[in-house]
């Protein structure tokens, strides 16, 4: 039992022996009690490390196992909150958006305002109209939002919800409570795609919903959009605009995220930071946007290209030479040279490579996320001279990401030995990491039970991480970022040598305070 | 060219709607040299047979189910050129073409066939099925509009023009009834108008009356009367529509007009629904029977 004096957590608490005691005694209920054969157990689990199993493991159609990815309306709901006093509103059942709140929050320890129209079984028969007229009124009422962002979830989607209606049919009911607020709303199935294409249809949907069309444009030769793209990473915004604003204070960053998630102590507001509406509602005059994150903006930039008929320009500023296409692609449309500080950044990041580089040498990775983080990862990677062995990826899109993968993979001295996987989860990693051993993993929190299967150490980079504090805080992009990169990777490598090297009289010869 | 008008034929299961529609789109084509896209949403998948000479082989769902995912598809898979004359690159009869599609779906009694019309539609969309260059996208769609999914034609930005195929019984002319209540949830917020009925006959009593009646009703018209024919069977027996089958009949004639009348067509309303007494008025009225009295409701035929 607890004692009020001396409160531990759950670690040393259930290892008292009243906790044992009753967890030995649970046993004798659980199924597999006395049906199984430890032997056997044993032995398939022994079995599923094995070539063969690999073999039948990546045939496996059926079934995914540890996905490495979320679903359309989380992302919907990120992009939503770029966007300042904008409430999210997921248009389906109320537990799919508990998820997705309880998910963001978990990474970032901060709230997530987002509201559900909690459609149940009679919505299921009767379409959701009903709910949508309610839930647009109540939101409105309760969370004063000036701009509602709709995404659906699988259920408003497999009875084929018509969200345009709905939208039109809950204004003209409103008694006029919602007539000056703008409602954009997106088709968001969950069964489709991943986070980020819901990231981008959400995207796509605001920008098209709140700006007027080509032929009322005003184009502002001077203003530049960029377009971040799913980013867990807080501090990679407040970079991009840092590095943007000494190019020019005409650059916009359309859904910025930054703020909603970094909230100080004091008195909570619901909604903090963001790209204005005005900004928003303006985007279409920019002469040219720029996306950060390509395939999370594939269905966005038709619809600057194709519709608004605007530049448009994709960058992948993670690592040092994709920083330096984005600061060169800044000067370009600024038509302003390089600043000073900049370049200083960069010498410094380029001295602490050389500091570093004998370490992540010829070091072998395995590496996951999403498409566009891990194209900038696997460049620094490649820059440090890391060998990339297998990089995974679950919802790379369909067309062009393992060709831009392959791209950079080819510049690596090792690329023979590199292997990219499209659409595999992280039970097809774990077979390649026990048959093709890497020195270390990076990915995920959903990595630490691969860690633990394979001894192969995690590094945390990537979305989400429940487990470790802060990192969210911190840059992965510009110089300053590929520094922080620099620091997480070099120093998991340091620890693992540690850990390698302090068995007493064995291996300590080389238990070194200097690295 | 003129822009491009996207159509849908609704209408009861059975009556005739995929043999009615395919022969007024090929005489569209063949007589007037419309380029036309047909997109099939039944999970029969029948509703391109008789201008590819075959039963679609492969629905965009089908596809979709082996390649695992509809990403995995291209346009070429799933979009067919029609047969003979209908086929884009023979011009000896016409310049007018119509491409065929089929959203397919899943065997009777599982899994979700409306859902199957979305996925499908949103696939030509972005796949862009929907050319400049046609003059049509005609939407075929399975019997009453059962769910949100096969709503998906009327939707904003989609089919505009609504044509119900009904013929002078009882049933044909409630589920035009319900069509229209379908359309009028649209029209409400949306583009979508009812543009006619057209009688696909069966030669019963008062037929032409009761259905000009019902169109009356609706606020709209009856487009055209199709009479009763066995030209029709007969070409459909061949995998063929009747215009191409049997170019000069009547009754090739008879889809002719149909079709000049749909290019023209510019009545285009917000249908005014019956309710179901009213309905069953029309029918006793333009009926067999004189009038039913109430107490011979319920009653069998020998007790009466």
């Amino acid at each position: 039992m607890q004692d009020v004096e001396n409160i531990v957590n759950g670690q040393k608490l259930f290892l008292k022996p009243e906790y044992q005691q009753t967890l030995k005694n649970k046993t004798e209920f659980e199924s597999a009690t006395g049906a199984t054969n430890p032997d056997k157990v044993d032995e398939i689990a022994e079995w599923t490390k094995t070539w063969d199993y690999r073999e039948k493991n990546l045939a496996r159609e059926a079934i995914t196992v540890n996905p490495a990815k979320a679903c359309q309306p989380l992302g919907a709901i990120m992009a939503g909150l770029g966007f300042e006093n904008t409430m999210p509103y997921v248009h389906g059942s109320h537990g799919c958006v508990a998820y997705f709140r309880s998910y963001f929050t978990r990474h970032f320890k901060e709230p997530t305002p987002c509201v559900s129209d909690s459609m149940s079984e009679s919505a299921a028969v009767f379409g959701g109209l009903a709910n949508m007229k309610d839930g647009l009124r109540n939101c409105n009422a309760m969370y004063k939002p000036e701009h509602i962002a709709v995404s659906t979830t699988c259920m408003a989607e497999v009875i084929g919800d018509d969200l345009n209606a709905f939208v039109v049919g809950a204004r003209e009911n409103a008694e006029g409570e919602l007539d000056d607020l703008p409602i954009t709303y997106a088709h968001t199935p969950s069964f489709v795609g991943s986070h980020i294409t819901g990231y981008d249809n959400m995207m796509k949907a605001m920008l098209e919903q709140l700006n007027p069309s080509r032929k009322d444009k005003v184009v502002d030769e001077e203003r530049i959009n960029i377009i971040p793209g799913f980013e867990p990473y807080l501090g990679s915004l407040a970079e991009i605009k840092e590095i943007s604003s000494m190019f020019s204070d005409k650059i916009v960053m359309i859904g910025d995220h930054e703020k909603q998630w970094n909230t100080g102590a004091g008195e909570y507001h619901l909604y903090a930071g963001g790209t204005t509406l005005e900004d928003a509602k303006t985007a279409i005059n920019a002469k040219t946007t720029i996306s950060l994150q390509k395939y999370s903006t594939v269905q966005t930039a038709k619809t600057i290209k194709n519709k608004w008929k605007q530049g448009f320009e994709t960058c992948n500023p993670i690592g040092l030479s994709g920083t330096d296409e984005f600061v060169m692609k800044l000067s370009e449309l600024t038509g302003k040279d390089i600043p000073a500080k900049l370049a200083t950044q960069r010498a410094q990041l380029v001295d602490a490579m050389q500091d570093s580089y004998p370490y992540m040498h010829g070091k072998k990775f395995a590496i996951y996320g999403d498409p566009d983080m891990l194209l900038g990862l696997v460049s620094f990677i490649v820059e440090m001279g890391g060998i990339p062995t297998h990089v995974l990826c679950h919802n790379a899109p369909r067309k062009g990401w393992a060709k831009d993968m392959q791209a950079i993979i080819d510049k690596s001295a090792w690329a023979e030995d590199c292997q990219i996987w499209v659409n595999k989860d992280l039970w097809h990693l774990r077979s390649l990491m026990f048959t093709e051993p890497v020195d270390f993993l990076i990915g995920n929190v959903y990595g630490k039970e691969l860690y633990r299967d394979t001894g192969i150490p995690l590094i945390r980079i990537g979305f989400p991480i429940f487990d470790r504090h802060h990192l969210h805080r911190y840059s992965i992009s510009g110089y300053k970022g590929a520094l922080n990169l620099l620091t997480w990777i070099t120093n998991g490598i340091l620890d693992q040598l540690d850990e390698e090297t302090k068995d007493i009289a064995k291996t300590d010869y080389f238990f070194d305070c200097v690295r | 060219m003129s822009e491009l008008r996207q159509i849908a034929f609704y209408g009861k299961g059975g009556i005739g709607k995929s043999t009615t529609s395919q022969n007024t789109l090929a005489a569209m084509v063949h007589y007037y040299s419309q380029k036309i896209l047909i997109v099939g949403c039944d999970p029969k998948a029948d509703s391109t047979r008789l201008i590819l000479h075959e039963k679609a082989q492969s629905t965009i769902m089908q596809l979709a189910a082996e390649a695992g995912t509809v990403e995995d598809l291209e346009l070429e898979d799933v979009c067919k050129a029609g047969a003979d004359e209908f086929n884009p690159d023979n011009t000896d009869i016409t310049e007018g073409y119509i491409m065929c599609t089929e959203s397919g779906g899943p065997e009777p009694g599982v899994g979700c066939a409306g859902r199957g019309v979305i996925t499908a539609i949103n696939f030509l969309e972005e796949e862009g099925a929907y050319d400049d260059e046609l003059d049509f996208v005609s939407y075929d769609v399975l019997g009453d509009v059962v769910c949100g999914g096969f709503a998906m034609p009327i939707r904003e930005g989609k089919a505009q023009e609504i044509y119900i195929v009904m013929s002078g019984e009882m049933m044909a002319m409630y589920a035009a009834n319900n069509i229209s209540k379908g359309i009028l949830k649209y029209a409400n917020t949306g583009g979508v108008r009812l543009a006619g009925l057209i009688c696909n006959a069966r030669m019963t009593d008062l037929e032409y009356d009761l259905a000009k009646q019902l169109a009356k009703a609706l606020g709209t018209q009856m487009i055209h009367f199709v009479p009763r024919s066995n030209h029709v069977q007969r070409a459909e027996l061949r995998r063929m529509t009747v215009v191409e089958f049997s170019p000069k009949s009547e009754q090739a004639l008879e889809y002719k007009e149909l079709a000049r009348k749909i290019i023209a067509n510019d009545l285009k309303v917000i249908p005014t629904p019956l309710e179901m007494d009213r309905l069953e008025d029309l029918l006793m009225e333009f009926g067999l029977e004189d009038d039913v009295e109430e107490n011979a409701i319920g009653k069998k035929a020998e007790e009466a």
